[in-house]
């Protein structure tokens, strides 16, 4: 019997975080029955634990590599990376979460729950060396995060959000599915190392597989998303709770990164000529809607969802100059970016007090007089989604400006930095209000340990990153072994 | 071929300047008494001067070669090492930058009474930015500090600046932002021909082919140009000169656009000799054409501030004419105006900024008849003045006329237009002078003015003493930038050779 056991825990060995995420998962449901309503967050500190716990996991696996369960499940430098930041963006919005839900007053046990679940189908995602176990990881990941976003029940605009996002994810879905059974249909696998071995022999000139290559870049371009598939963004973040539109900007849209790099730099490698021109438009489209776009607006939250558009194409560059470099400036940017976009909701969620929305760009009026320390996060975060060094931003956005020149897109590096000065007036305007006006009466902050957490983890780590980037970026360019480029 | 002479002082001179003032802020954000702010802020500056004091005493100005060098490993995988080193040119704008800095807290010691930490962290962390941009030999490192002065500068203008501050600071900050991203793509393309290297001396060595040089001559032009502000990239000096706080318009008219002209020295010209031969006469007439401009439109401002800081647009145009002269006598005065312009132009904010504090208008009209008031003052602004006109004797004089003996040898027509400039410029100044300082007092609140205190004094005489000193003895000046400048200017030559036929045509048929 015993041995059985034995047998088992080393046959799933390779998925131990993801099994750990689970379990929690499952037991955070169970444990919510018996945990009254006033010591909810003991679920999100008992969830936050498992999330480190996997961590140190994917952590001990290091070096590991390989394929598993007859090659659907890929362990290597790539996957791990990813698995790493899916784990800040996890255990950032849950320290982002436990005070915000209650002053929501909407501390329920399956938000945990359900947070670990879209994380494991995140890891899953990254893992996936095939079509299938993407598939299923990606759906993990997004039934979970309909419910996350619709989880403010008797708001309106929550409702909303997740009906929005839920037809539309499934319509993106249904597009995702068809693209893969015809790129099945040609080559007869499922197994992305086996679609990548098929055609490097095939006749590239067949238009199904131009259609089914197109389906999966809009598929996937909605999950990270690019403009024209951006449309659901703005409702979404905006009507979602606060933390979950942290979470959502961050893993999902990460997660997303992690195929689009998986399948069309590794599987449809022989097809990088057609799919780069086509990122490279999308690139173009999504900086520039994304940037224009958010400098109208007044909803700090709808601010943040045009901005996360727009770093959103500046990561597409570096997808579609598609090198070595490329691909690596795509692992730090949505690391960097992940840690100061999760950093500035951080503050958005602070403004939220029981009484008071405070998601409008001129709520945050004077509040480098009434809460210094606030307002100077905020400074540098906005600052790094600018980027202007010495904060992480710079350094990201070198590296991808930096990859594209060397893949000779020079021109796309052009309108990279010229839209990412665009980008500098809308962010200023945060920073303007907060410094450069009068408060008006005064305000507390929602403040609270677990958010202190949070915040303090995004800005050393993005001041870091800014003024030292080596080990990371060391980090991010080794991670792109599995790929196959080297 | 520029070398890096190793530090041999025993301790990091170079890195000391730029982490004193970084340090003065982080201890800063621990201090919450106002006054006791002020204090550190001004002791972290005169320490940062004091350092300059090695520096001068122990720079070699027989040697054409970066001193004082230190190179640290830093971004192993993209080649980017933290390299630092000084020369004849550099050196200069190192010691005006702390000079400038430091009158800065003085004179901001009262006017300044609202997040006084705050305001000093800003100045403080500023100083480091500009030392860093003067004394940096890797592009990435130049750049870094370069925009990192885009977030002090833009909350010194957005924070403590006056009623249209908003408008001003991201205008100052957008037009800036936007030249230097271009310029960045142009530091990735030079890194990726150069053979993968963002050493500013490798670069320099490299030959690069024409086409390339037009392009990201282009680029890096754009970003300098901005920062001079050269016409027609000039609009957004003058708001955030009248909205920024006296330290504010201290710093951007001494040392924030000279970077621009110090940009064109240490990179346009030794990395792309032959784009910049082909520029040229377009340059040059730019130039031309700022200096008569720029005094144009001094002589219909109404606002102070704003006069000053066209008569800045049109000093900046002798300190472009200057460089692009691409001869000895013109850089040299290129290099020297740009000090001089630092100076007078400082002590020109700073004589408003005294004058601001006690009657709250910038309106020319408001003044007229203070000498009788203020002795001191008026005595004061009439060096000041005479300097900026460029009177024999004062430092303005020495600048601009080896400028014009540069721009004559190069082709006569620049001197002469440049020359109707210098009088246009004894015209708007002086009439300001008379507007402001005599006749009868006009306007009642002016009746008990008080004079310039001790604080004031101490802030205006390092000024008016380096006004005199450099207008008498130049030399002091000239002889360090000397070697550094002939070594520039054969750099420029020797590299030029292959400048192909059709640019030479080019160059001919509209300059000569």
């Amino acid at each position: 019997m015993s041995s059985t056991v034995q047998e088992f825990m080393k046959f799933i060995a390779p998925i131990y975080p993801e099994a750990i995420l689970i379990t929690v998962g499952l037991s955070v449901l169970i444990f919510d029955l018996f945990i009254g309503k006033e010591r909810k967050s003991y679920l999100g500190w008992y969830s936050l634990a498992g999330v480190l716990g996997a961590a140190i996991l994917t952590y001990n696996m290091t070096g590991m590599s390989g394929a598993f369960f007859s090659g659907t499940f890929l362990l290597d430098p790539f996957s791990l990376f990813f698995k790493f930041v899916f784990y800040i963006a996890c255990g950032l919005g849950i320290l982002l979460s436990i005070n915000y839900l209650k002053v929501e007053d909407i501390h329920r046990g399956e938000y945990y729950a359900l947070m670990l679940f879209a994380t494991s189908g995140m890891m899953l995602m990254a893992s996936a060396g095939d079509l299938i176990t993407l598939y299923l990881g990606l759906e993990l990941m997004a039934l979970s995060i309909y419910i996350l976003a619709g989880f403010m029940r008797r708001d309106n605009r929550s409702n909303e959000a997740a009906i929005k996002y839920l037809v539309l994810g499934a319509f993106s879905s249904g597009i995702m599915l068809y693209g893969m059974s015809l790129l099945y249909g040609l080559t007869g696998t499922t197994n992305l190392a086996g679609i990548l071995a098929f055609l490097q022999k095939a006749d590239l000139a067949n238009p199904v597989l131009f259609l089914a290559m197109i389906m999966l870049i809009v598929s996937f371009g909605f999950k990270v998303a690019a403009v024209p598939f951006h449309m659901w963004v703005p409702d979404v973040y905006e009507g979602a709770p606060t933390s979950v539109t942290a979470f959502m900007s961050a893993g999902p849209k990460v997660a997303g990164f992690a195929v689009l790099l998986r399948v069309f730099v590794y599987a449809l490698q022989p097809l990088h000529a057609h799919s780069s021109a086509i990122i490279a438009g999308l690139a173009v489209l999504t900086m520039g809607v994304g940037n224009v776009l958010a400098l109208s607006q007044t909803n700090i939250k709808r601010m943040l969802a045009y901005s996360s558009i727009a770093h959103a194409g500046y990561a597409l560059v570096g997808l579609a100059a598609g090198t070595v470099d490329g691909a690596s400036s795509v692992l730090l940017y949505v690391l960097i970016y992940a840690l100061m976009n999760m950093g500035a909701f951080g503050i958005v969620i602070m403004l939220r007090k029981a009484g008071a929305r405070g998601e409008e760009i001129t709520d945050y009026a004077g509040l480098g007089k009434t809460n210094k320390m606030a307002a100077f996060l905020m400074l540098i975060f906005m600052f790094s989604l600018t980027g202007i060094p010495p904060t992480a931003g710079f350094v990201g956005k070198f590296y991808i400006f930096k990859a594209a020149v060397q893949a000779n897109l020079v021109w796309l590096a052009v309108v990279g930095v010229l839209f990412s000065a665009v980008s500098a007036y809308f962010y200023l305007r945060v920073i303007m209000v907060m410094y450069m006006s009068e408060p008006q009466g005064k305000f507390e902050l929602a403040t609270a340990p677990s958010l202190a957490v949070a915040l303090i983890v995004s800005v050393l780590a993005v001041v870091f990153i800014g003024v030292y980037p080596t080990d990371v970026l060391n980090y991010a360019r080794a991670s792109i072994a599995g790929l196959g480029l080297m | 071929m520029l070398e890096l002479i190793p530090n041999q002082l025993g301790y990091p001179l170079l890195s000391l300047l730029i982490l004193v003032p970084v340090a003065g802020s982080l201890i800063l954000l621990f201090i919450r008494d106002a006054g006791l702010a002020r204090i550190a802020g001004l002791a972290f500056s005169l320490v940062e001067l004091a350092l300059c004091v090695p520096l001068l005493v122990n720079f070699n100005p027989s040697l054409a070669h970066m001193q004082f060098g230190e190179v640290r490993p830093w971004i192993a995988a993209w080649n980017i090492q933290y390299k630092v080193g000084i020369d004849g040119i550099s050196i200069l704008f190192v010691a005006l930058t702390a000079l400038l800095t430091t009158i800065s807290m003085i004179v901001s010691w009262r006017a300044i009474t609202d997040r006084v930490r705050e305001f000093m962290i800003a100045l403080l962390f500023l100083e480091t930015g500009m030392i860093g941009v003067f004394i940096s030999l890797d592009l990435f490192l130049f750049y870094i500090f370069w925009e990192s002065m885009l977030i002090p500068m833009y909350l010194l203008i957005g924070v403590w600046g006056g009623p249209n501050r908003l408008y001003a600071t991201i205008k100052f900050f957008l037009y800036t932002l936007a030249g230097s991203v271009l310029m960045l793509v142009g530091i990735l393309a030079v890194y990726q021909t150069a053979g993968h290297t963002f050493d500013v001396l490798a670069i320099m060595n490299y030959k690069f082919s024409y086409i390339f040089q037009l392009w990201v001559f282009a680029a890096f032009f754009l970003a300098f140009a901005i920062k001079v502000p050269m016409f027609p990239f000039h609009t957004w000096l003058p708001d955030a000169h009248v909205e920024a706080p006296t330290a504010g318009s201290i710093i951007l008219a001494g040392i924030l656009i000279k970077m621009g002209a110090y940009g064109f020295l240490r990179f346009s010209l030794p990395f792309f000799p032959d784009a910049t031969l082909s520029a040229m006469p377009y340059i040059m007439w730019l130039s031309v054409f700022a200096i008569i401009y720029g005094a144009y439109m001094a002589f219909a401002q109404t606002d102070f501030k704003k006069l000053i800081a066209y008569s800045s647009v049109s000093h900046m145009g002798f300190v472009t004419l200057g460089i692009f002269a691409l001869n000895s006598q013109g850089l040299e005065g290129g290099i020297l105006q740009m000090l001089n312009h630092g100076v007078s132009t400082g002590a020109l904010f700073l004589a408003v900024g005294i004058i601001y504090e006690r009657t709250h208008t910038r309106m020319i009209a408001d003044y007229g008849g203070i000498a009788a008031k203020v002795p001191i003052y008026a005595t004061f602004l009439m060096i000041i003045t005479l300097s900026s006109i460029g009177l024999p004797g004062t430092n303005g004089f020495v600048g601009e006329f080896p400028i014009l003996l540069g721009a004559f040898q190069n082709f006569a027509p620049y001197a002469v237009i440049a020359s109707i400039g210098i009088i246009l410029g004894a015209g708007y100044m002086l009439w300001l002078y008379q507007r402001v300082a005599f006749g009868k007092i006009t306007n009642p609140h002016n009746e008990d003015l008080t004079d310039m205190g001790i604080r004031e004094i101490v802030a205006a005489l390092p000024l008016v003493i380096l006004v005199f000193v450099v207008g008498l003895y130049p030399n002091i000046a000239f002889r360090v930038m000397h070697a550094s400048v002939s070594n520039l200017i054969q750099h420029v030559n020797a590299k030029a050779q292959t400048l192909p036929a059709v640019a030479q045509a080019i160059s001919t048929a509209i300059g000569k």
